[in-house]
């Protein structure tokens, strides 16, 4: 019954993580770059709902909407501003310029903030809900739901609306998009924007379940890379999927081995994916 | 095929070339003599920098695989040759060879495991870094090496330099890692006119047509992996020898790989002298950064250098600073 709760705790932290992880995968699908600035995005998002929590008191949850389209202006920018001229540069250039803004956001929020961990307290952060001899943590419970929300309308955008349809017309065939009149440019800042969105919202869900500190960024970015290939790049319900697995693995192996040996059971998983199916659990070769 | 034909050596290098050369290395030789310890631990730290960048600029540069985990080399190397120096008393030189078989079979198997299941690319890049983590997490719960407390080397006070177990002063490493840096150019200039070379580059360029014109892919990328792994690997042994202590965080993290490719990308990817130059520029200003965020007390200050210093790079000069510097120079690489 042990293990049985603490796979909901990972099961509940993974779809979180799921959420991250489906804004690299939404960005790769369609702009075919690799946003290597996808976890100091979401600190980012962390220390803005950390500033407004300890500045007006705000709880981190009615802060995301906020802080959602705020990311979601700053993923805009970028890719209208900077990264669309690099589309068509080799993967190494493109990666240089996600690496430096990464650098660049891990480093302003260490000048701003110091290297400390810092977190939110709230009052019922230590609430659970009880069905029979399971326990839910109400934080969990909530960063779940909301991860589960953000996802659902991330997936209704793009299946029923027309400007969805048309970025996913973009993913499918670039130039043929571009041949029926559709203003590539334009959708691929939207899509960089949406991708920031995800973790807008992921970071506000987050921040009730973790400490921030500037340093973690890195690692997130990591995890975000390792979710998205379990599932397979460009796959959305793989993301989802990828991210339910890590949270389980992490929270297993974080409680039979030690915490600290959790990140290697996951990139463990990682290598055997790419090697034995490149193309992840729910990809298809491209 | 002008340089070619102005090759007076026989070695391939224009006379103006290789008089900038010799003064170039003329000058590092007798730096120690003339600047103060400060100084020199910077060029200690140039140094470094720049041996490490042509170890993977061999990979990248020149073979066209993109490897985001050169820690994982740095580390092995580092700690072969340290335990084996604090736990059996061998000496470096021994551990150095072992450090260097282990990364060169280590690379060989992440190259042959990724390149055998078509896992090129960015996906390559993110196995690299794979491993590195992996093995970082590994180290850091290997008690026998001292786990995430680190590693420790015994201070000698010496009167002097003992070459054959690496104790010393910083010139003694100074000297070492010079010939390391400047064996290291003299490599990659031999071998990029060799066969070997020409297959990296015919693979960089289009592997696809390389393979069409019956060059082994498979086999030249695995060498290409081992050789910049084993090299990496003999620097790490330096790295371990020079600090005295070594902790997997540092010395198999993530920023450590990305030190190791931001001063070949800044000075020059494929180009011979790159490295060298990117390292110069790289390590003093960020020493300068250092420094300035010593004086205002602001964390994050160098970082920030770093992050502003790539975007410039590629924004800007994205095939990096020395094919720019060597045409205001005049000198010519006869590969063009």
């Amino acid at each position: 019954m042990l293990y049985l709760n603490i796979m909901i705790a990972g099961l509940l932290t993974g779809a979180v993580y799921g959420l991250m992880a489906l804004g690299l995968s939404v960005i790769f699908g369609v702009t075919r770059i690799v946003n290597f600035a996808h976890g100091e995005m979401m600190v980012l998002a962390m220390y803005a709902a950390y500033v407004i929590n300890q500045q007006l008191g705000i709880d981190p949850l009615l802060a995301l909407p906020l802080i959602t389209a705020a990311l979601f202006c700053l993923g805009y920018g970028l890719q209208r501003g900077l990264i669309n001229r690099y589309i068509a540069r080799p993967d190494h250039e493109q990666f240089l310029l996600l690496l430096a803004i990464a650098i660049l956001i891990t480093a302003s929020l260490l000048m701003g903030f110091g290297p400390d961990a810092r977190n939110v307290q709230l009052d019922y952060a230590y609430d659970s809900y009880q069905l029979g001899a399971l326990l839910f943590d109400k934080v969990r419970v909530f960063a779940a739901l909301g991860a589960i929300a953000g996802a659902a309308a991330l997936w209704g955008f793009f299946r029923f609306t027309r400007l969805g349809k048309a970025i996913r017309a973009c993913a499918d065939n670039h130039i043929g998009a571009q041949v029926v009149g559709l203003d590539v440019k334009r959708l691929y800042a939207i899509t960089f924007g949406l991708g920031a969105a995800c973790v807008g919202a992921a970071g506000c869900l987050l921040l009730l379940l973790v400490d921030v500190q500037p340093y973690i960024a890195s690692d997130y970015t990591l995890l975000a890379f390792i979710i998205v290939i379990l599932g397979g790049l460009g796959s959305m319900p793989g993301a989802l999927l990828g991210g339910l697995l890590v949270g389980v693995s992490e929270a297993l192996s974080g409680f039979i081995i030690v915490p600290s040996f959790k990140s290697a059971f996951s990139y463990a998983l990682l290598i055997l994916v790419l090697l034995v199916r490149p193309q992840g659990l729910l990809g298809r070769r491209a | 095929m002008s340089g070619r034909a102005r090759d007076s050596a026989g070695l391939g290098v224009t006379p103006r070339a290789a008089v900038a050369l010799a003064i170039f290395v003329l000058l590092m030789a007798v730096a120690p003599f003339f600047v103060s310890n400060y100084v020199l631990s910077v060029l200690v730290v140039v140094l470094f920098a720049a041996y490490f960048g042509q170890a993977w600029n061999l990979l990248m540069g020149i073979a066209g695989q993109l490897s985001l985990g050169h820690a994982l080399y740095v580390g092995l190397g580092a700690y072969a040759s340290a335990v084996l120096f604090v736990r059996f008393d061998l000496p470096p030189w021994l551990g150095m060879l072992v450090g260097m078989a282990l990364a060169a079979l280590v690379g060989s198997l992440i190259a042959a495991l990724s390149f055998r299941f078509s896992v090129t690319g960015v996906y390559f890049a993110l196995l690299t870094i794979a491993f590195a983590e992996f093995t970082r997490v590994l180290f850091d719960h290997f008690g026998w090496v001292g786990a995430t407390s680190g590693l420790f080397l015994p201070v000698a006070n010496l009167a002097h330099d003992d070459l054959l177990f690496l104790r010393g002063s910083t010139a003694m490493f100074y000297y070492c890692l010079l010939v390391l840096t400047l064996g290291a150019l003299a490599l990659s200039r031999y071998l990029l006119h060799r066969r070997i070379g020409y297959y990296w580059q015919a693979i960089r360029e289009d592997q696809d047509a390389a393979q069409a014109l019956g060059i082994d892919v498979f086999r030249y990328k695995v060498a290409a992996m081992a050789l910049s792994a084993a090299m990496t690997a003999l620097g790490g042994a330096f790295v371990a020898f020079y600090n005295n202590n070594l902790y997997p965080d540092t010395v198999f993290a993530v920023g450590q790989s990305i030190e190791i490719i931001t001063a070949p990308i800044i000075g020059g990817l494929g180009t011979l002298f790159g490295p060298i130059l990117g390292a110069f520029v790289l390590t003093t200003l960020g020493e300068a950064m250092t420094s300035l965020s010593g004086i205002f007390g602001i964390d994050g200050l160098k970082q920030w250098f770093y992050g502003a210093v790539l975007l410039a790079i590629v924004a800007l000069q994205p095939a990096g600073l020395w094919p720019w510097l060597r045409a205001r120079l005049g000198l010519d690489e006869t590969r063009r």
